[in-house]
């Protein structure tokens, strides 16, 4: 990996609401230090050059899920990516499908009403033991693989279904967090959690394009766990 | 610039872990509560703690809040007070199930139980040897943690202000504390948040330091606010440096795992801590791991091309284990060291991590301040819970662990103050005075005609340097005594930073240069309390305070043995005793005693 001093061209999308009649993408360069080895540490140069830079960010380190943005096309979190890695210009967008508020910040909204909207927290209304409730290792095994997501939205807006249907197909992030509860031992409410799902838009719009797959940063698999939601709909057909 | 209005009975600044359980309860009890947060709440830094939560479950080995307790008042080098560890050590237990209840991950033992793993500074019966005490979800503990205390939030309805920022504490002529004004950064528009109760759960303030485990948003917000409200901040000089964050990259590598097994070794390949903590050895506590790392890196037993870092080495245990109970180690370690720990040890360092001060709380989670006679008199419808916090209960310095057990205890507590006193209708909604505003407004009113003087970027970078350089792992009378001109010296030029960005959307150049205005107290604060504590102790080495007969490790009980209380406005320094007794009569005060592990 090259990691001396060299100059990193970028095209950056830009908007600024307050003064720009419309978008316009921005060639921008930079130099960087041996240090700098992660896009984010780029863009951190980058706005210290030009500080109306607007982008969001904060553990860099992946697991805060701040910092996803569409760079040369594909979504990914900045803080992850080797810049030295990147074609050049590399090109940076706002997560796809999303309304831009500013430059390479999105309006999350829509992203976060479909992952509320699957309930996601345990449901069991059993008045709760005095210790833990148990749970064998084999069942929390079952766990691994979903509780992990971050919610950064790559996969989401990764997805053409979701483009269409931010508002009506609950995207593959909210799925895989439906399934996170659904598969916990713990949680009674899967029939309900079934039920919820048994529509035309919130499930059965995943095509399993798997977009989702190939961006999660987390390389969690929200299309495996879409696919068990919907075996076991047939299952209880059945 | 117009000014909303918004009243609640409570507002909460924050939304990690101490905000989010502080929250549920004042929601499940049904009392109209804001909770505001600079981001959405699972991206607080809480998410990126590691290892596990503290608790005497004893599920895999015996043990006892009392050894517990012991522990963490050693660990503090008795700078902590013994009734707030006793009360923390104590509901561990209850915190912990609780949040098992809400659906929290922990990974589990064969007989269904949490799983628990050993960390520094823990052990059994009083010091002799390890304990399995750390209740852990893999090594994603905090992520597991900030997300099952969100969604618990979620279920109880609690109304989140997103990517609001808190900007200033807003009291009346008589001290009382009625809310504070904040920025909605999508708009820019400023608000009033007019309330009965204000909960502090802002956070930590790493990022005052170069090199720091802290996410970009740790700035010190709600001791910047305090600090400029003119209330002291507590035992400021104690600043943990984590022993083992990644080499060059700064991110932290959890203490964990040395608890399953891992080991610091020097450029000879040595176990080194072997000659430091014969006891503990690698799970010695946070300070005296980081200074003995420090001391091989000096004595040019460092390791790679500039001797400047050591390895820890986890290549002897199985890749199952690895895979299974560290696995975003392991993705940290090949993504920012380049290394696969499974193969080749990881290039650490000690880096900045945590800080033990704060503001001043007693165990109800409620903000005191000198007053009159009464060193700690509560502040009317004032509290803060979590890193923000001093209780003290991590005294001079922390043990792993302890951190995500403090926010549950204590942001639990802090909410059921605020509860038992509205219902007691102590919590009146006194009114607004004429100039709420008038602070923050005049500070974004400067930033907004301000068109030269120092780029926020360069002033950060000047007491981020400042603060390594003079304040770092060891300290030195000489470095302090110019720090302390340095600090201020920044601090002045910090009055007059200017950004070009002038936009009312999203603006992050104006959110930058606010947070460094709250980052400059914390400095300030840090620098000068330090230089004034003329003892080592815990996490504050230096060298006019060595090891003597007469005082080990430093420690000058006679002189020292009390807690730091700094004032922005004069930096004032006054200082209160240490609560050396318990709660209650269930244990004895732990004897002042010298600190080996």
């Amino acid at each position: 990996m090259q990691t001396s001093k060299r100059t990193v061209h970028f095209k950056i999308y830009r908007y600024d609401p307050d003064k720009d009649a419309k978008p316009y993408m921005q060639d921008i360069s930079v130099e960087l230090d041996s240090t700098d080895k992660k896009l984010l540490d780029a863009m951190v140069k980058l706005k210290a050059k030009d500080d109306s830079l607007s982008f969001r960010r904060s553990c860099r380190e992946g697991v805060c899920g701040s910092d996803a943005v569409n760079i040369n096309g594909t979504n990914a979190l900045a803080c992850l990516t080797d810049v030295d890695g990147l074609a050049q210009p590399i090109v940076l967008r706002p997560l796809p499908g999303l309304p831009v508020i500013r430059d390479l910040i999105v309006d999350m909204t829509q992203f976060f009403n479909q992952y509320h909207s699957v309930k996601p927290y345990l449901i069991n209304d059993e008045p709760p033991p005095e210790r833990e409730r148990l749970q064998s290792p084999e069942e929390r095994e079952e766990l691994n693989g979903l509780y992990e997501c971050i919610l950064c939205a790559c996969c989401s807006t990764a997805c053409p279904s979701f483009w269409w249907n931010p508002d009506k197909f609950v995207g593959p992030s909210g799925l895989l967090n439906a399934y996170r509860f659904i598969a916990d031992t713990r949680d009674q409410a899967a029939s309900e959690r079934l039920d919820d799902l048994e529509d035309p838009y919130r499930l059965f719009r995943c095509h399993t394009i798997m977009n989702c797959v190939a961006v999660c940063p987390k390389s969690l698999n929200p299309t495996r766990a879409i696919n068990k939601i919907k075996e076991m709909m047939v299952s209880r057909m059945v | 610039m117009n000014v909303a209005k918004r009243t609640f009975d409570a507002v909460i600044v924050g939304a990690g872990g101490a905000g989010l359980r502080a929250a549920l309860q004042l929601s499940e009890a049904g009392l109209k509560t804001a909770v505001l947060s600079k981001v959405f709440p699972t991206r607080s830094h809480t998410v990126a703690a590691q290892g596990g939560v503290a608790a005497s479950l004893g599920n895999s080995t015996e043990d006892h809040w009392h050894w517990h307790m012991y522990d963490t008042v050693k660990g503090s080098d008795w700078l902590g007070d013994q009734d707030a560890i006793e009360f923390m050590c104590k509901k561990a237990n209850e915190v912990v199930v609780e949040l098992e209840h809400y659906g929290m991950p922990f990974d589990r033992t064969d007989n269904g139980k949490i799983y628990q793993r050993p960390f520094g500074g823990h052990s059994m019966n009083y010091g002799k040897s390890p304990v399995m005490r750390s209740c852990a979800a893999a090594d994603r503990t905090g992520h597991a943690m900030l997300h099952a205390l969100y969604q618990r939030n979620v279920r109880a309805r609690t109304q989140f202000f997103v990517e609001w920022m808190a900007l200033d504490l807003i009291r009346d002529a008589a001290g009382n504390v009625l809310g504070v004004t904040a920025l909605e950064l999508e708009t820019g528009e400023v608000s009033v948040f007019h309330s009965r109760a204000t909960i502090f759960a802002t956070g930590g303030s790493g990022r005052i330091f170069y090199s720091s485990t802290n996410a970009f948003t740790n700035t010190g917000d709600g001791l910047g606010m305090v600090a400029r409200a003119g209330i002291p901040l507590e035992d400021m000089e104690f600043w943990q440096f984590h022993p083992t964050g990644v080499a060059g990259a700064g991110v932290l590598i959890t203490e964990g795992v040395r608890g399953e097994g891992g080991i610091l070794r020097n450029a000879k390949g040595e176990r080194f801590m072997e000659r430091y903590a014969p006891n503990l050895k690698d799970l010695a506590s946070r300070d005296v791991v980081s200074r003995s790392m420090v001391t091989e890196i000096n004595a040019g037993l460092g390791c790679g091309s500039d001797k400047d870092y050591v390895l820890l080495d986890i290549t002897h245990l199985s890749p199952e284990i690895i895979m299974k109970r560290l696995p975003g180690i392991r993705e940290i370690s090949i993504r920012f060291a380049g290394v696969d720990p499974i193969k080749a040890p990881i290039p650490v360092v000690p880096t900045c991590h945590y800080q033990m001060g704060g503001i001043p709380t007693n165990y109800k989670g409620q903000v005191v301040q000198p007053e009159g006679g009464d060193l700690a008199s509560p502040v009317h419808g004032f509290y803060a819970a979590g890193e923000c916090a001093c209780a003290s209960v991590h005294g001079a310095n922390r043990l792993g662990t302890n951190s995500l057990l403090d926010l549950l205890v204590f942001g639990k507590s802090a909410g059921e103050s605020v509860v038992a006193d509205f219902k007691a209708g102590q919590l009146d909604l006194k009114p607004l005075p004429e100039d709420a505003a008038d602070r923050s407004l005049a500070r974004l009113a400067r930033l907004e005609s301000q068109k030269e003087g120092h780029s926020v970027n360069d002033v950060r970078l000047s007491m981020q340097r400042t603060m390594q350089k003079h304040a770092g792992v060891f300290r030195f009378k000489e470095l302090l005594t110019e720090g302390v001109t340095r600090i201020m010296d920044v601090a002045e030029s910090a009055k007059s930073t200017y950004i070009n960005d002038k936009s009312k959307v999203w603006n992050t150049a104006r959110q930058e240069a606010l947070e460094l205005d709250n980052m400059i107290e914390v400095a300030k604060a840090t620098m000068i309390s330090a230089e004034a504590r003329k003892e080592s102790r815990g996490a504050h080495v230096r060298d006019d305070a060595p090891d003597t007969p007469e005082h080990p490790n430093g420690r000058d009980d006679q002189n020292w043995l009390k807690h730091t209380l700094w004032f922005s406005a004069d930096n004032r320094l006054e200082y209160k005793p240490v609560h050396l007794k318990p709660l209650s009569d269930d244990v004895e005060p732990i004897a002042l005693a010298k600190r080996t592990y």
